[in-house]
Formats: C-alpha cells, sequence, structure tokens
C-alpha cells in the first residue's frame, strides 16, 4: 500500500508538472511577449489559453501536497524545516501571479493591467524556480531524515540550482508548444510562429541544460546520476524523443493536418523526465536515508489515501477532462475578452 | 508557564492569524455565493426573467475574481501547516492529514466547475450551463466539512492510537465524524451562507439608496437578503446547541467564554468588560444567566478557569480575548437576525415595495456586521483552544517551526496581501463601472461589454 501511495504522489507531481508547468510557463512568455501595446495580442491569446483550467491544474500541487502530508508526515515535516526559503518564496509567488491573472482579465485600465500583468508573469519564473530547488535538494539528499537541515545551502547547491532552471525551461517549453496550437487554433498565424520560435528556443535552452546537468549531477548528486543512467534510462531517453518529436510536429510543414500530436508529446516529454526522477529515486524518498516505507504513516492512513485517489479518479478525472476539451474545442471562453484573432 | 515562548511562535501565530483570518472572508462567497448565484440562474431559466439572468451572470464574474483569491490564499495556509508547525504535521499528519485529502477532491470539482459555469454563460445550453453549476454548491458544502472536519479534530481529536508519542493506528471515520464535527462544520456553512448573503445584499441596498430602485436592484437585494436572513435565524438556534455543548465537552474553552474564575453555581453571564488579574471588570453580569443557559437552572454548577491545571491556563489576556470575540459574535449574531426578522415583517406588510431608507441602511453595513461575526468566531475556537494546538496532545509552542526567521515570511505576507486587497478592489470596481457603462448603452437584454467594438465574435 505504501508504494501505492508513492506511486499517487508521483502521478500528482506529473500531473503537476505538466499541467501546471504550461501555465507558469505562458506567465514567462507574457512577461517577455513586449510593451502594453505589442505584446497585447500574445497576453490575450494567454489569457484565452489558461483562464478557464488554470485553477484546475493549480489543484494538482494541493493534491500532491495532501498525499505527502498525510502519508508521509514526517518527511513533509523535514522537507519544510529545511527548505522553507524557497517554499515560502514559491507559495507567495502562487497568490501574486493567481490574483495578478485574476485581476487582470476584469481590469480595463492599462495601468492596472500592466501593474497586474506583472504581478502574474515575474511569480510565474520565480515559483517553478523555487520548486525545482526543492526538489533538486531532496534529490540531493540535503533534507535530513528528521528536518532542519541546512536553510542556505540546502536549496542553493548544484543540484538545485540545475532543478530550478531546468523547471523554468521545461515549463517555458511546454508553454510554448501548447500556444502554438492555440495560436493555430485562434486562427493567428503570427501568433503561431510567435509561440514556435519561442518553443525551439526553449527546447534548445532545455536540452543544453540537461545536458550540462548530467556532469552536474554526476559531482553533486551520485546516486541520482547512476539510476537515471541506468534503470531511469528508458524514461530519460522517452523524454528526449518525445520532446524533439513534438518540436517537429508543430513545424509549419504539417499545417494541413488536422490533428497534431503536438499537446501529448509535449506533455510526454516533462511526465518522463519526472517520473525518471521518481524511479531514480525509487526506493528512497529523502536522498539516500529516507526511504518510502520508513516515511510512511500507519497502514490505515495508506488506505484511506488509497480510496482518496481511487475518488479523485472516478469523480475528478472525467469533468477534468471534460474542462480540457472543452477549452482545447474553444468551446469555453469569455465573451468579454477580447480574442487573440485580428 | 516558567517555560521561555520558542522565539517563532509569536510571528508564526501572527502570520497563522492574519492569514486565516484573510481567507475566511472570501470562503463565503466559494461556498455560498454560488447557491445564491444558482438561485437567480433558475429564476432567469424557469420564468424568463431577464433581470435575474444578468445577476446571475455578473455574480458568477464577480465569483471568479473572489474565487481565485480564495485558492491562492488557501494555498499559503496549506503551505503554513508546515512552513509555520511542523511539530503538528510530522506527528498528527497521519490523521489530522486526511480531511485534507477528501477537501482536495471538492476543491478540484470546484475549480472545474466553477469554470466550465463561468465561461459557460452564452456558450452551452441553459439548463445543461445550470447544472454545471450546482457541483460548485455542492463541493462548496463538502469542502466546508472536510476542513471543519480537521479543525473540530484539533478540538475534539479522537480516532489514534498512540505509541511512544507516535500515531501507529488511525481510525479515519472517528478523526472525521470527532465528537464536535457537526456542531462546527453546521456553524461554519450557516455562517458562509450569513456573510454571502448580507455582502451581496449590502451592494444592492447602497444603489438603491443612490435612487436606483428598480427591477433589477430590488432583485439583487432580495434574493440574497432571503438567503442570509433564514441563516441568520438558523444561526441563533445553532449556536444555542453548540454553547451548550462546549459546556458538556469542551469546559475549559467554555470556562474562558464565560471568563469564569472559579468553579460555581448560580454562574452569572458577564457581558463584555475585560479579563485581568484573575477577574472580569467593568462587565455587566447576568446573575445565574450562564449556569440558566448552559443547564436550564441556576443550580447548575458551571467549571471555572481554576479547574484547569495551571500549567495549561489560558494566561489572562487570551481569556480575554476569547470572552469578547464571543461577546461581539454573539451580539453581531444577534443582530443580524434581527435584520432578518425586520425584514421578514416589512415584506409581510408592504410586499417590500419601498423600502425604507433606514432599512436599506442596515442591509448596506450588514455584510461588514456578518465578516464582524465571522472573524470573532474564528477567534474564539482558535485563541479558545490555547495553550493547545490539538487539545490534550500538543501544545502549541511544541508544534511550531523551531529555527530560523519566521518574521520575514510574514512581512512578505502582509506586503503581498495588502497589494491583493488593492488589487481586489480596483478589479471589482473596474466590474461594476463597466458594467453601469453597458447598462446605460445596451440595456438590461444585452449582457456584457458591448461597447466601442470590444467585443470580438467567435467563429468557430
Amino acid at each position: 500500500m505504501t508504494i501505492a501511495v508513492g506511486c499517487v504522489l508521483l502521478v500528482g507531481i506529473v500531473l503537476y508538472g505538466v499541467f501546471g508547468g504550461a501555465d507558469f510557463g505562458a506567465g514567462l512568455w507574457d512577461l517577455t511577449a513586449g510593451g502594453a501595446h505589442r505584446g497585447k495580442r500574445a497576453r490575450d491569446l494567454i489569457d484565452h489559453a489558461i483562464g478557464p483550467v488554470w485553477e484546475a491544474n493549480h489543484t494538482w500541487l494541493i493534491f500532491c501536497l495532501v498525499i505527502l502530508w498525510s502519508g508521509f508526515p514526517t518527511a513533509f515535516a523535514a522537507i519544510v524545516t529545511t527548505l522553507y526559503i524557497p517554499l515560502g518564496i514559491s507559495v507567495l509567488g502562487i497568490v501574486l501571479r493567481g490574483s495578478g491573472f485574476a485581476f487582470r482579465k476584469v481590469l480595463t485600465g492599462s495601468l492596472g493591467r500592466q501593474i497586474n500583468s506583472v504581478a502574474f508573469a515575474m511569480p510565474s519564473v520565480i515559483t517553478p524556480f523555487g520548486f525545482g530547488t526543492v526538489a533538486g535538494g531532496i534529490a540531493s539528499g540535503r533534507v535530513p531524515s528528521d528536518g532542519y537541515g541546512d536553510p542556505v545551502t540546502s536549496w542553493l547547491n548544484p543540484t538545485s540550482l540545475l532543478g530550478g532552471v531546468l523547471a523554468v525551461m521545461t515549463c517555458s517549453y511546454l508553454a510554448a508548444l501548447f500556444l502554438t496550437e492555440e495560436g493555430r487554433h485562434a486562427g493567428a498565424p503570427d501568433l503561431v510562429a510567435w509561440a514556435h520560435r519561442r518553443a525551439i528556443l526553449a527546447a534548445g535552452a532545455a536540452g543544453i541544460v540537461a545536458l550540462a546537468g548530467l556532469f552536474v549531477l554526476h559531482e553533486d548528486a551520485r546516486r541520482l546520476f547512476d539510476r537515471l543512467t541506468a534503470p531511469a534510462l528508458p524514461l530519460v531517453l522517452v523524454s528526449a524523443v518525445a520532446g524533439l518529436a513534438a518540436l517537429a510536429a508543430t513545424m509549419s510543414l504539417a499545417d494541413r493536418w488536422r490533428w497534431r500530436p503536438v499537446r501529448g508529446l509535449g506533455a510526454l516529454a516533462v511526465a518522463a523526465i519526472l517520473a525518471g526522477w521518481g524511479v531514480g529515486q525509487y526506493p528512497y524518498l529523502l536522498g539516500d536515508h529516507l526511504t518510502i516505507s520508513d516515511a510512511a504513516a500507519p497502514p490505515q492512513t495508506m488506505d484511506s489515501l488509497i480510496v482518496v485517489a481511487g475518488l479523485a479518479a472516478v469523480f475528478v478525472v472525467p469533468p477534468l477532462a471534460w474542462l480540457l476539451l472543452l477549452t482545447q474545442r474553444g468551446e469555453l471562453s469569455d465573451p468579454d475578452a477580447t480574442s487573440p484573432r485580428r | 508557564m516558567a517555560q521561555a515562548e520558542p522565539s517563532q511562535l509569536l510571528p508564526a501565530r501572527e502570520q497563522m492569524a492574519f492569514t486565516l483570518g484573510f481567507h475566511i472572508i472570501l470562503v463565503p462567497f466559494g461556498v455560498a455565493f454560488t447557491f445564491i448565484t444558482m438561485l437567480a440562474n433558475y429564476r432567469a431559466i424557469r420564468h424568463g426573467d431577464a433581470n435575474a439572468r444578468l445577476l446571475a451572470e455578473r455574480w458568477s464574474k464577480v465569483a471568479a475574481v473572489l474565487f481565485a483569491v480564495g485558492a491562492v490564499s488557501g494555498t499559503v495556509l496549506s503551505f503554513e501547516m508546515g512552513l509555520l508547525w511542523p511539530g503538528l504535521m510530522s506527528t498528527y499528519g497521519a490523521a489530522y492529514g486526511v480531511p485534507f485529502a477528501v477537501e482536495g477532491i471538492f476543491f478540484f470539482l470546484e475549480a472545474i466547475f466553477v469554470a466550465i459555469y463561468i465561461y459557460g454563460w452564452n456558450r452551452m445550453r441553459p439548463w445543461l450551463h445550470f447544472w454545471c453549476g450546482l457541483p460548485v454548491v455542492l463541493a462548496g458544502v463538502g469542502g466546508t466539512f472536510s476542513v471543519v472536519a480537521a479543525n473540530s479534530w484539533m478540538n475534539t481529536p479522537g480516532g489514534i492510537t498512540l505509541q511512544d508519542g507516535k500515531v501507529v493506528s488511525v481510525d479515519m471515520w472517528k478523526v472525521f465524524f470527532n465528537q464536535s464535527f457537526w456542531y462546527e462544520a453546521l456553524h461554519m456553512l450557516l455562517a458562509a451562507y450569513v456573510v454571502a448573503g448580507f455582502a451581496v445584499a449590502g451592494v444592492y441596498a447602497v444603489g438603491m439608496l443612490r435612487g436606483r430602485r428598480g427591477g433589477y436592484h430590488r432583485l439583487g437585494l432580495l434574493m440574497p437578503l432571503t438567503v442570509g436572513g433564514i441563516a441568520s435565524v438558523l444561526q441563533i438556534v445553532m449556536g444555542d446547541f453548540i454553547a451548550r455543548y462546549v459546556f458538556d465537552s469542551e469546559p475549559a474553552k467554555f470556562a474562558a467564554i464565560e471568563a469564569l474564575p472559579h468553579t460555581q453555581d448560580q454562574a452569572p453571564e458577564v457581558l463584555g468588560g475585560i479579563f485581568v488579574n484573575g477577574d472580569v471588570r467593568f462587565g455587566l453580569p447576568i446573575p445565574s444567566g450562564a449556569s440558566l443557559l448552559s443547564g436550564f437552572k441556576p443550580s447548575t454548577t458551571v467549571q471555572g478557569l481554576d479547574a484547569i491545571p495551571a500549567s495549561v491556563r489560558p494566561p489572562d489576556h487570551l481569556v480575554a480575548i476569547v470572552h469578547l470575540a464571543f461577546d461581539v459574535m454573539v451580539g453581531t449574531g444577534f443582530a443580524l437576525a434581527a435584520l432578518a426578522l425586520w425584514f421578514a415583517v416589512s415584506w409581510w406588510r408592504t410586499r417590500a415595495r419601498r423600502p425604507g431608507r433606514w432599512f436599506l441602511r442596515a442591509v448596506a453595513v450588514s455584510g461588514l456586521v456578518a465578516v464582524v461575526s465571522l472573524e470573532a468566531g474564528w477567534v474564539v475556537t482558535e485563541v479558545g483552544r490555547q495553550p493547545w494546538t490539538v487539545v490534550g496532545l500538543l501544545l502549541t509552542r511544541d508544534a511550531v517551526q523551531r529555527s530560523g526567521n519566521v518574521w520575514p515570511l510574514f512581512a512578505g505576507a502582509l506586503a503581498i496581501y495588502v497589494g491583493i486587497t488593492v488589487g481586489a478592489v480596483y478589479a471589482l470596481r473596474a466590474l461594476r463601472r463597466s458594467w453601469a457603462r453597458g447598462e446605460a448603452i445596451s440595456g438590461p437584454y444585452e449582457p456584457g461589454r458591448a461597447v466601442g467594438g470590444a467585443r470580438c465574435t467567435e467563429q468557430t
């Protein structure tokens, strides 16, 4: 049962990485879209793309938190008492970006829109970076089992910085990929080109960082390196291949294809690397000192969490899929919002 | 009490109080505002009422803004469970955490269907759209129950077996449906309906005071005021049950509420007053009031603060806070119920054709009064539990983060929350203004902002 709960947690992290990640990445492109006038259509596209789904996507984070603190309470306490600085910054970032996004949609004055755009976009970069450093701290064994590890070096270290940068790159890549498709859907070729250029850029950057990261892990988190290059290697390769294939599928040559596997491939690329991290950690929850089974709550708690996960699969996944489908088909849109279409 | 307090206890408690106090104001709008919106939506479809249709659509847009802020400020609370109270989570997470896992499902459903409902206006068939709003109302009830299950477990922990200070076995049913669960859960649910009802009605009362007395404003006043009014009267009944339950099962909290220094019969009910040096001063005592209310006869013995072991007895200033907060909660609660009765009587007499100015003024401020009542209630339950975090099991000073410095996080949270409060005010004002303009130009039958060609039509 303990391993099952561990898998539920990993699934939650993967889904948050894919769905939440795409939302965060959209914030980065929002930030760099240019001035209020020049960037307006790109921002409309972003509003259009993530408006209906960002709250649901954000909920995966809550899902991960509740599974972690109920299923592995001591590990949760160890993580938060050690990594409280990046976690504190990230959660304040979440408040700022969610509020900023909601406010700017209803504001009409240009100053208010600009302030709230920045409030949405800046933390969209900071928060995934923070979460990436947290992942790096956990993966490189810097969170002691009893908590209260070094509050600074636990997240300011090579693996954490790699995690942070890679998280931002991955989010940007995913968002650019999804926005390319959104632009196509909105019938805006200029926005397709705008997003596609960024997808290539982000993919290239993510690739370079990932390769350089291998050396970092070799020096700084040897066990993770060994695991990623042995049992988790297939997942790493799947990620690389899917990432490149997704990029290829966005190419304008394939314009007459009605169905493009872009979203699926992009999601697979991110999911595979996150799953690879999970396999890399196994059987440990923290570094190589606290195993999943040692950190586990009593069996009745684990059973309850499996029941909760089952209920989520039955009651949450179908409506969530429906919401994503409706959004993708463009059947949900704010009548007051301006369309990115020219 | 000779032990020195941990250095992080003060900032941790201040931050928790501030962020929870902020978040709780938004909760009624996620939980109960949707119900009021659905009433308007139902009326719009069933009776073809254009005003109701417009109200429902606009309310859902206001709810969208408030729901977003509520969702992210709620996330802060989840992080704070660990960032501020790791001692609580590491030891009791296995039991205390699970109601939150259940809440996760309801939060998910809420986020999904809120999005479909808000973005589905004019896109979906009316009844399908209506039914997509209903899960939000139900998820609001379920979410409230789950979170309150966790909170009430801290007051009356049950369903766990401890061995060497570690939870070794959990009975989830007894954790969730703990002794005080139903009292707290229904109390909070009603409170959400009271706050949302009076606050929304207040907006239209202000409009009517400014001379906008059309059908649109009348309906905008009547529907939420009816909901809030019914809830406020039920809340009085509920409160009476809870008071006797607290007397029976949480005597330490009851003693703090009554600010009663010594165990005695013919215990007075002291209204107001300040609790210093072990006694109430400047209060208005009702002879035997507390005894009568808790046991229906003056000879009922009420446990005083002296019955609590000195090592875990709440200090005087906390007793003073709990006592005054309780008086504020009850006083404002009765004021709101009285307003509801005023509304019922004037409706019965005149069908509220021309609500009087004083009545409208009372409704205009009632939302604020309801928020004060809500906050005071949370102060009673949270401060009234001190010095415990989990009654009888975990002291707050043992739950708090032991190292690091919470002050910078608190400062950051303060700054950001002030910013988003200002942002929310501006955002809601922008919505109101754009509607005021739209109303003048396109009339109530054409919702949306069809001004200056800003609206593009989709051609899918």
